[in-house]
């Protein structure tokens, strides 16, 4: 935190002195597109029960960054090249990545295993200020973006965010019902392949925000919010959307008057939004109880 | 270790193994980890619970940071958080199932609560990068004696109480409601269970981390259900596996330089492909279905 910026009451001043500051306004533009993004495409992702779907991409982004900067790419093109690739691979080879199975769960400690070693190779071939990138891969680095990120993540995001909408209906039918979705000429294999791609490009962007481990912050628990207080879908996806926007707003501005880190205050926030949102849906069902008995 | 080359004379080997104060602790600490890992994973795996294992590894990274922050012994936060955990499982009174939806959602918010708040106490405690890896990835350095005694007095509790359940826990794992209609306790049992499982978790963490546990308390016990449907000698061949997997790991972390938590996951990941690759063979070659038991058991 800069000197001479503490809180005030006066709100208006308040987000001046935020904005003031360059990597402030970078974290704000690129976290919140990609939380707009991310919030979209994980209403779809909980609802189509693939959550641990993303925790595979976000293990893979982990050891693609890493593999990828130890061949001499940028840190970029080795998470999106790995999300893309292994969404394909569980596309194409029809498997969930649901249960976290035996087998699967071998598979995945290995990865990050791999993942490791590129990490002990990297920070010893190089400078001793490289230490800290496995850090900023796992738990995220939103406040030290760089220009070129944040242009990446705007147009990610909104080609997501698009692209969500674009395919919105036939994917909610496709999710709710597959049979007859299948059965009334929607085009399943070509809908989740595309859905599959979208996942891995949010789940990309949102390593790069909230770190490869805390994906679930943004991907998961928004959605779950909408979920718990709306079960109209349309309102749901723009919910779980706006729900992650200011999740990623507010835990930017509590971390710049509270210098601890940012993803903490991100997935705490959400975590309470969670909460919250079971005990009015709790408070909801009685109600409907209530009113039924009398 | 840079400067210690390995060398065909084995015992001069051990002998630069065990030089460092460092080392024996870790060997000490991962000899009493595996025996446990491998012998509550054997559980894990025949009751369809590595999901359990997995959530309560990652619930104890925030536990293991606040043992450092509070200057208490990291194992002891891991114990706390991970039994904690445990005892939340088996009061919301049902396994947790990845498969359905509102149950995986609320899963993957806790995690990655719980992941962030781990990173808010190593900020606290000013950690540096090594620290964080450490309890993620495993590491061989920093077991002091304390964690390795905490280690052994957890070891012994976990073996016990295994020892007494061990039998009514088989039953109740392989046909819960006929051992429940013989009056079995199914359901202290499992929370009974569950609690060792925390002790487990939390002292493997020290070895293999929070993000690779799968590798010593999960894999070692699929591969022996894979050979073998017969309980006996699979918790020995499990925790033989298990054994193998932290002994080769450490060996080879110290002669490399390298991360143990690469090897290890390798080592297990290696194993584990071989023996389904063999099984499948076998399959092939007396071209006739296998034993309905080993399949219905291990199944992966």
């Amino acid at each position: 935190m800069p000197p001479g910026s503490s809180f005030s009451l006066n709100l208006l001043q308040d987000l001046h002195a935020i904005l003031a500051l360059d990597f402030m306004r970078n974290a704000f533009v690129a976290g919140g597109f990609i939380a707009f993004a991310a919030g979209l495409v994980g209403y779809f992702v909980v609802l189509r029960n693939q959550v641990f779907t993303t925790d595979v991409l976000g293990h893979a982004a982990f050891t693609g960054s890493l593999g990828g900067l130890l061949a001499g790419l940028n840190l970029l093109t080795g998470i999106f090249g790995s999300c893309i690739a292994v969404a394909l691979a569980i596309g194409t080879l029809g498997g969930r990545g649901r249960g976290r199975d035996v087998a699967t769960g071998t598979v995945f400690a290995w990865v990050l295993g791999v993942g490791v070693l590129f990490l002990s190779l990297y920070t010893t071939s190089l400078s001793a200020a490289s230490g800290s990138v496995g850090v900023s891969v796992l738990f995220g680095s939103i406040l030290s973006l760089q220009s070129f990120q944040v242009i990446v993540a705007s147009v990610a995001g909104v080609v997501t965010t698009l692209v969500t909408v674009a395919i919105a209906r036939p994917l909610l039918f496709m999710s709710v019902d597959p049979d007859v979705a299948v059965a009334r000429g929607v085009p399943a294999r070509a809908l989740t392949a595309l859905f599959m791609i979208l996942v891995a490009v949010t789940v990309a962007e949102a390593v790069q925000a909230v770190g490869a481990l805390l994906i679930f912050g943004l991907m998961v628990t928004p959605p779950a919010v909408a979920q718990n207080l709306s079960t109209r879908p349309w309102l749901g996806m723009l919910l779980s959307a706006l729900i992650a926007l200011a999740v990623v707003w507010a835990g930017l501005v509590l971390a710049f008057y509270i210098s601890y880190p940012a993803s903490f205050f991100i997935t705490t926030i959400a975590f309470v939004a969670y909460l919250s949102s079971q005990l009015v849906r709790r408070a909801h069902k009685m109600r409907l109880v209530r009113a039924a008995f009398t | 270790m840079t400067d210690q080359r390995l060398s065909w004379d084995v015992v001069a080997d051990l002998q630069l193994l065990l030089q460092f104060h460092f080392m024996q602790n870790a060997l000490i600490a991962g000899t009493l980890v595996a025996i446990v890992a491998g012998a509550a994973g054997y559980f894990v795996v025949l009751r369809g619970q590595s999901f359990a294992a997995h959530m309560l590894s990652q619930v104890g990274f925030p536990g293991a940071a606040a043992g450092v922050l509070v200057h208490l012994s990291p194992v002891l936060g891991l114990i706390v958080f991970c039994v904690a955990a445990a005892l939340g499982i088996g009061w919301m009174g049902r396994d947790l199932d990845a498969g359905r939806r509102a149950e995986s959602a609320a899963v993957g918010s806790i995690l990655a609560f719980s992941l962030g708040l781990g990173l808010l106490f190593f900020r606290l405690y000013a950690g540096s990068a090594q620290g964080i890896y450490g309890f993620l990835f495993g590491s061989i350095l920093g077991i002091s004696d304390r964690d390795v005694q905490l280690t052994l007095a957890v070891s012994v509790v976990s073996l016990l109480a295994l020892g007494i359940i061990g039998r009514p826990l088989i039953f109740a794992s392989v046909d819960p409601d006929v051992a429940e209609a013989r009056g079995v306790a199914v359901r202290a049992l499992a929370v009974a269970f569950l609690v060792v499982l925390a002790f487990a978790v939390a002292i493997t963490v020290q070895i293999v981390g929070t993000l690779l546990i799968f590798a010593l308390l999960v894999t070692p016990a699929a591969a022996a259900l894979q050979l073998t449907a017969r309980p006996g000698r699979g918790l020995v061949l499990s925790i033989a596996l298990s054994l193998a997997f932290t002994w080769a790991g450490l060996s080879l972390a110290y002669f490399s330089d390298f991360p143990v938590g690469f090897f290890i996951t390798t080592l297990a990941f290696g194993t584990y492909v071989a023996i389904r690759a063999l099984k499948l063979i076998a399959v092939l070659w007396s071209g006739r279905s296998p034993a309905p038991a080993l399949f219905s058991l291990g199944a992966g």
